[in-house]
């Protein structure tokens, strides 16, 4: 088993030499990159990354430039998960065949997808990544909407959030249907591993990233990346939002092992109302009207129902 | 004139080579230690997507590196534990810096792209009292 890496504090961590380079064109504040060198700077390990088509595939790639210091491949919108599984299997085969040209080496394969990636398109490999059990990390950058195709609703879109193909006008307040619960999902596939994680919290962050890359099998993490420009917010807010997600509990931060023990990770100590999380954003914008009052009250008995539902689990230890 | 090729004629995906040689452990070898290629974008500059930009005062830097951390694009640049500089070539000018920097006054300002940096320190706040 590989050494993990000793970060005990931003100092220690600071020391890091980033495997992921600037001048690649994610918009300015963009939270994918920020997530996806906290993943990366977790470990000393070698990595074997793939990507599925989203925002960090399509910003990080951009021929003639590369903007990965590591293996990495890029297929199709749906196959990120099942190219990694590729490399992780042809890996297994050349150690127990004794052919691995640096056998003390212990590489990781990480996966990185968006959301319309993770929840609508890649689904059904994703789950057949999992169902077969590579060991492997799947990241989902989720930022509740396809960002790199100007903006449409995917199943993580959240209720009453304004997108291209589902507008808030004079008919309707948006979105309508409530966000895909992945989590569970990925977690009902008897994953040793799934987590939600956000940048803001960057030690829970790390552990969590070090813990999944420790153990064998599919590990799948739900990474909240607030999205500048689709989310409507200044780009200089992107912690600023990140710390209401998370302090309002609309993301919770939370692990699951072994498919049933869940530990909830991050209590804040003064929970906000999730109305500041929601004015906070331009998407929601239309949602402080006095006719969608009912879908601001919706949505704080939804988090506070999921909150309790999160508590009870951890307890419950089932 | 353009070479004309049929659909069939291309080759099949790309490869780019991030170093001109091999690296044996990247994950340990700092940035000015890199052979990068020039496929790396590494060597390339978004500086001019800048309309602002951040400038350092170490006077008041208490080392704390969430700028670090949080900076988006690999721009901040921490070496033994110190916060010692902004990399221009890669630093889109998003101000996330400045928003997470705790300091008061704060030790990292947002200034418009075409002010002389020694003017931006000389024009630097005071304490703001009324946040402590
Ligand atoms: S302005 Fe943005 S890109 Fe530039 S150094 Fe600060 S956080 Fe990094
Ligand atoms: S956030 Fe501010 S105080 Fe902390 S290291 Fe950066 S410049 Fe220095």
């Amino acid at each position: 088993m590989s050494e993990i890496k000793k970060i005990k504090n931003l100092k220690e961590f600071s020391t890091s030499a980033d495997r992921f380079e600037g001048a690649n064109l994610l918009c300015p504040g963009c939270a994918h990159s920020i997530i996806v060198r906290e993943v990366l700077n977790a470990t000393n390990d070698d990595l074997v990354i793939g990507a599925s088509t989203g925002c960090l595939e399509v910003c990080t790639a951009v021929y003639p430039y590369t903007s990965w210091d590591a293996s990495w491949i890029h297929i199709g919108f749906e196959n990120g998960s099942t190219a990694v599984a590729g490399a992780e299997a042809m890996y297994k085969a050349l150690k127990s065949k004794g052919r691995l040209p640096q056998p003390d080496r212990t590489p990781k394969f990480v996966t990185f997808a968006g959301d319309g990636a993770t929840y609508d398109i890649g689904f059904q490999w994703i789950s057949g990544c999992f169902e077969r059990g590579h060991d492997m990390m799947y990241v989902c950058l989720d930022n509740e909407v396809y960002a790199n195709t100007g903006g449409q609703r995917s199943s993580s879109t959240p209720v009453g959030s304004s997108t291209t193909t589902a507008p808030a006008g004079r008919v309707s307040y948006g979105e309508k249907k409530e966000k895909k619960d992945m989590i569970a999902i990925m977690a009902a596939h008897g994953s040793p591993y799934v987590a939600q994680v956000a940048p803001n919290k960057w030690k829970d962050m790390v552990k969590k990233i070090q813990h999944g890359f420790q153990v064998e099998g599919p590990v799948f993490i739900n990474a909240i990346s607030p999205c500048t420009t689709e989310w409507k917010f200044a780009p200089e807010d992107t912690m600023m939002i990140t710390d209401l997600s998370t302090d309002s509990l609309v993301f919770p931060l939370y692990e699951i092992i072994d498919g049933h023990e869940l530990n909830i990770t991050y209590r804040p100590k003064n929970v906000i109302p999730v109305v500041d999380y929601l004015g906070a954003q331009g998407r929601f914008k239309h949602l402080f009207k006095p006719e969608n009052k009912h879908i601001l009250d919706g949505w704080q008995t939804r988090v506070d129902r999921n909150w309790e539902l999160l508590q009870r689990r951890e307890e419950a230890r089932v | 004139m353009a070479e004309n090729r049929g659909w069939d004629e291309f080759d099949a995906g790309a490869i780019l080579f991030t170093f001109n040689e091999k690296v044996d452990n990247i994950a340990t070898t700092l940035a000015e230690d890199r052979p990068y290629s020039s496929s790396s974008s590494f060597t390339a500059s978004v500086g001019d997507w800048r309309i602002e930009k951040p400038i350092f005062n170490k006077d008041y830097c208490i080392d704390c590196q969430f700028c670090w951390i949080y900076c988006p694009d690999v721009s901040i640049i921490a070496r033994d534990k110190k916060m010692i500089g902004i990399d221009f070539d890669h630093c889109k000018g998003c101000g996330i810096c400045v928003e997470v920097c705790p300091t008061n006054p704060k030790s990292l300002l947002m200034f418009g792209e075409h002010l002389d940096d020694d003017e931006c320190l000389a024009s630097w706040p005071e304490k703001d009292e009324k946040e402590v």
